[in-house]
C-alpha cells in the first residue's frame, strides 16, 4: 500500500510539472499584461522598465523556473485585477464550486445506480425507455441551455426558486464558506446543481446500464442463477460490484470533468465560484490568475483520479496495491 | 435401485428471433434413474446444452419452453414457477458450466461463492456453512481447503476452479448434477482427473449426472446410457457399452470413427462430410440425409421415427446391421 502512494504519488508530480509548463505558456500568448495593467497615458519608456522590473523580458525557461520555485511555496502569482495572491483570490472561490460540485454529486449518486440497474435489468420495462430517452436529450442539450430553461421555468413563471446567486452562508472552521447548511442556501443551490448533474448523470445512468447488461450475460451471473440464489443477491452483490469497476474507472474522471463544466453553470447563475471568476479572469487577461486556476483545476484532477485508483484497488480483488 | 428421477417429455424449446422462430430442440425425451448416469451427445448446435438449461428452465432469452414436461421427482418443472424452480437449482439439481475461468465471479471468494449457495437453500448459520463448504472442498481433493476460502478465482488454476465448482454443485447434496462441458475447457492430463473425480464423486454421494459433451470418449468412461442429438433432436439412445461398440445410426458411426483413438497414427483424422444444417433451413425427411453415406430415396423425403429395436432407440430408416 505505502509502495503503491508512493509511486503514485510520483507519477502524481511529473503530470502536475507538465500541466504546470502548459499553463505557464500560454502567459506570452494573451496579449500584453501591461495594457491592462496602466492606462493609455502611460509611456513606452514606462511599459519597459515596467517589464523589466517584472521580469517579463527574461527568457521563458527563466521566467517557468521562477513561477516553479515561487509555486512550490504556495506563491502561484499576484492577480492584476485583484492585487492579491491568485491563489488567495481561487481559495475564496473554491468552496462555492465545491459546493455546486457536492450538490451535483448527490444528484448522480442518489439516481444513476437506480435508474442505471433498474434499466439494466427491465429493459422493455416503460421507465427504462423513458429514462433512456431523457438520458439522451439529457446528454445532447448543453449546460447553459438546461440552466436557462431551469431559470425561466422555476423563478421566472413560477417564482418559486431564486435565479441567481449563493444566498445564505455559514462558516465552517472559520474559513469555508458554505450554502449547504441554510434553507436558503440549498435553494439557491438547487437549480445551478441540477443544470450541472443534467449532463453528467445521464451520462452514469448510460454507463452503468450498458455495462450492467453485459455483465448480466457472463457465464459466472448465469451460474448465479443455477446456484439458486435469490434474484435480488445475484442483482447486488453478483451483477453490480463487477457493473462498478469500470464505473468507478470512468466516472472518476467525469468528476473531474464536473469542475470544468462549473464555468458554463455558475456564469448562468452568477454563482461565485472559481468558474465564474475564470471567464472574469479571460476577459480581463488576468494571466496570472488564469494560470493559477489551469493549475488548481488540474491539481483537483490529480487528485480525484488517485483516490479513484485506490478505491479502484480496495474493489477489484485482481488489482493488488502492493507497489509490485 | 431403478427408481425414477427424472423424466422428460416431448421438449420443445423455441427462439423466436426477427427473421422467424427458431425450433431449438425438438420431440426430446427421455428418462434418468435415481442415481444413473447419462451423456448427451452431439456437435456444436445440435441441441445438447439448451435440454440441459431446459431442465433448469435457465433458457437464455429470447427462448422459451413451447411444449413438453419435465418431472422431477414427481415435481413438473416445466411447470413450475420461478420461486419453486430457485429452491429446485442449485438445491436438488446443480449445474456445473464448461468454462472455469468464466463460471466464478471474479470479485467474490470462493468461501463467499460457497456459502451463499448454502445459504440460499439451508436455514443455518455462516459458520456451518463454511464448515461445510470446507469438507465439499476436501471431496473434491482440493488441499489446503481452509486457506482456499479466502482466496480469489484468479489465485487458482483453471484445473483447480473447476474442482471448486463441482465442489459447489455438490454443497446442497443434489440429486441430480448437470454438466455442461465440464472438461472441454480444460488440459487433457487434467480432463481425466476430473472425470474420474466426477465419477467417484457420483458413485459415493449416489448422484444422478448429465453429461454434456461432444466427446464421445469422455462419455465413454463415465455413463451408462448414450442420448445421441443431431439438429436439434434424439437420433439414438441405448446403453453406453452397445452404442460406442455397434452404432446403429451411421451419425454414430462416424462420430466414433472420428475419435483419434480409431485412426492409425500417422494417418489423416476420420470426419463426416459436410456440416450440420442450420437449424433456421433443416432440410426435408432425416436432418442427415445430405451427410449419409447409405442414403436411399426415402430418406429425403421422409422423417425416420424414434423407433425401438434391440433395446435401442433409433431414428433412422436403415440402421446398420451387426450379426
Amino acid at each position: 500500500m505505502f509502495a503503491f502512494l508512493v509511486r503514485r504519488l510520483g507519477q502524481a508530480v511529473i503530470v502536475m510539472l507538465v500541466i504546470s509548463l502548459l499553463s505557464f505558456s500560454i502567459q506570452d500568448q494573451l496579449g500584453d499584461p501591461l495594457r491592462e495593467l496602466v492606462g493609455q497615458s502611460v509611456s513606452e519608456e514606462i511599459r519597459n522598465e515596467l517589464r523589466e522590473e517584472m521580469g517579463l523580458n527574461d527568457p521563458f525557461m527563466v521566467q517557468y523556473g521562477r513561477f516553479l520555485k515561487n509555486a512550490v511555496q504556495g506563491d502561484l502569482g499576484t492577480s492584476y485585477f485583484f492585487k492579491r495572491p491568485a491563489l488567495d483570490v481561487i481559495m475564496d472561490k473554491l468552496p462555492a464550486t465545491i459546493d455546486l460540485v457536492i450538490g451535483a454529486t448527490f444528484w448522480i449518486l442518489l439516481f444513476s445506480v437506480p435508474v442505471g440497474v433498474f434499466a439494466a435489468i427491465r429493459p422493455h420495462h416503460w421507465f427504462s425507455k423513458v429514462a433512456m430517452g431523457v438520458s439522451i436529450v439529457g446528454i445532447s442539450v448543453p449546460v447553459f441551455l438546461t440552466a436557462i430553461f431551469l431559470i425561466y421555468l422555476f423563478a421566472v413563471e413560477l417564482g418559486w426558486l431564486p435565479s441567481y446567486g449563493r444566498g445564505d452562508t455559514v462558516m465552517l472552521l472559520g474559513r469555508w464558506k458554505t450554502s449547504l447548511f441554510t434553507l436558503d442556501g440549498l435553494k439557491h443551490l438547487l437549480l445551478p446543481s441540477i443544470s450541472l448533474a443534467s449532463v453528467i448523470l445521464p451520462l452514469f445512468v448510460r454507463m452503468i446500464r450498458s455495462e450492467m447488461m453485459e455483465v448480466l450475460e457472463t457465464e459466472y451471473v448465469k451460474f448465479a442463477w443455477a446456484k439458486g440464489l435469490h434474484k435480488r443477491r445475484i442483482w447486488m452483490i453478483h451483477a453490480f460490484k463487477n457493473t462498478l469497476l469500470p464505473v468507478i474507472t470512468v466516472g472518476g474522471v467525469q468528476l473531474g470533468i464536473m469542475v470544468a463544466y462549473t464555468i458554463l453553470t455558475e456564469t448562468v447563475f452568477q454563482w461565485p465560484g472559481m468558474g465564474f471568476m475564470f471567464l472574469e479572469a479571460i476577459n480581463r487577461v488576468d494571466t496570472p490568475l488564469i494560470v493559477a486556476y489551469l493549475i488548481i483545476v488540474g491539481l483537483i484532477f490529480v487528485i480525484t483520479n488517485t483516490v479513484v485508483d485506490i478505491i479502484y484497488g480496495m474493489v477489484n480483488p485482481m488489482v493488488k496495491i502492493t507497489g509490485q | 435401485m431403478d427408481k425414477l428421477l427424472l423424466s422428460v417429455k416431448n421438449l420443445e424449446v423455441v427462439f423466436p428471433l426477427r427473421t422467424g422462430a427458431v425450433t431449438a430442440i425438438r420431440d426430446v425425451s427421455f428418462e434418468l434413474n435415481q442415481g444413473e448416469r447419462i451423456g448427451i451427445v452431439g456437435e456444436s448446435g445440435a441441441g445438447k446444452s439448451i435440454t440441459a438449461f431446459a431442465i433448469l428452465n435457465l433458457i437464455s432469452k429470447p427462448g422459451y419452453l413451447a411444449s413438453g414436461s419435465i418431472e422431477f421427482d414427481g415435481i413438473d418443472l416445466a411447470e413450475a414457477d420461478e420461486d419453486l424452480m430457485r429452491q429446485i437449482r442449485g438445491n436438488r439439481i446443480s449445474m456445473i458450466f464448461q468454462d472455469p475461468m468464466m463460471t466464478l465471479n471474479p470479485v467474490l471468494t470462493i468461501g463467499t461463492q460457497m456459502e451463499e449457495t448454502i445459504l440460499a437453500h439451508r436455514d443455518t448459520s455462516r459458520d456451518d456453512a463454511r464448515k461445510i463448504a470446507i469438507e465439499k472442498l476436501k471431496a473434491v481433493q482440493i488441499p489446503s481447503a481452509e486457506t482456499r476460502l479466502d482466496q480469489y478465482p484468479h489465485e487458482l488454476s483453471g484445473g483447480m476452479r473447476q474442482r471448486v465448482v463441482i465442489a459447489i454443485a455438490l454443497l446442497t447434496d443434489p440429486q441430480l448434477i448437470v454438466a455442461d462441458e465440464p472438461t472441454t475447457a480444460l488440459d487433457v492430463t487434467i480432463q481425466a482427473e476430473i472425470l474420474e473425480l466426477l465419477l467417484d464423486l457420483c458413485n459415493e454421494f449416489d448422484v444422478g449426472l448429465i453429461l454434456i459433451t461432444h466427446d464421445l470418449g469422455v462419455v465413454s468412461q463415465v455413463t451408462q446410457r448414450i442420448l445421441v442429438m443431431y439438429a436439434g433432436r434424439i437420433i439414438e439412445q441405448g446403453s453406453t457399452s452397445s452404442i460406442i461398440e455397434n452404432p446403429m445410426h451411421p451419425y454414430t458411426k462416424g462420430l466414433i470413427g472420428a475419435l483419434p483413438e480409431m485412426t492409425t497414427p500417422g494417418e489423416k483424422l476420420n470426419q463426416i462430410p459436410g456440416v450440420m444444417p442450420s437449424l433456421q433451413d433443416i432440410p426435408s425427411g432425416c436432418p442427415f440425409h445430405n451427410r449419409c453415406r447409405y442414403i436411399q430415396d426415402v430418406c429425403r423425403s421422409r422423417l425416420p421415427d424414434l423407433a425401438k429395436r434391440e433395446e435401442r432407440l433409433i431414428a433412422c430408416h436403415f440402421p446398420i446391421q451387426y450379426d
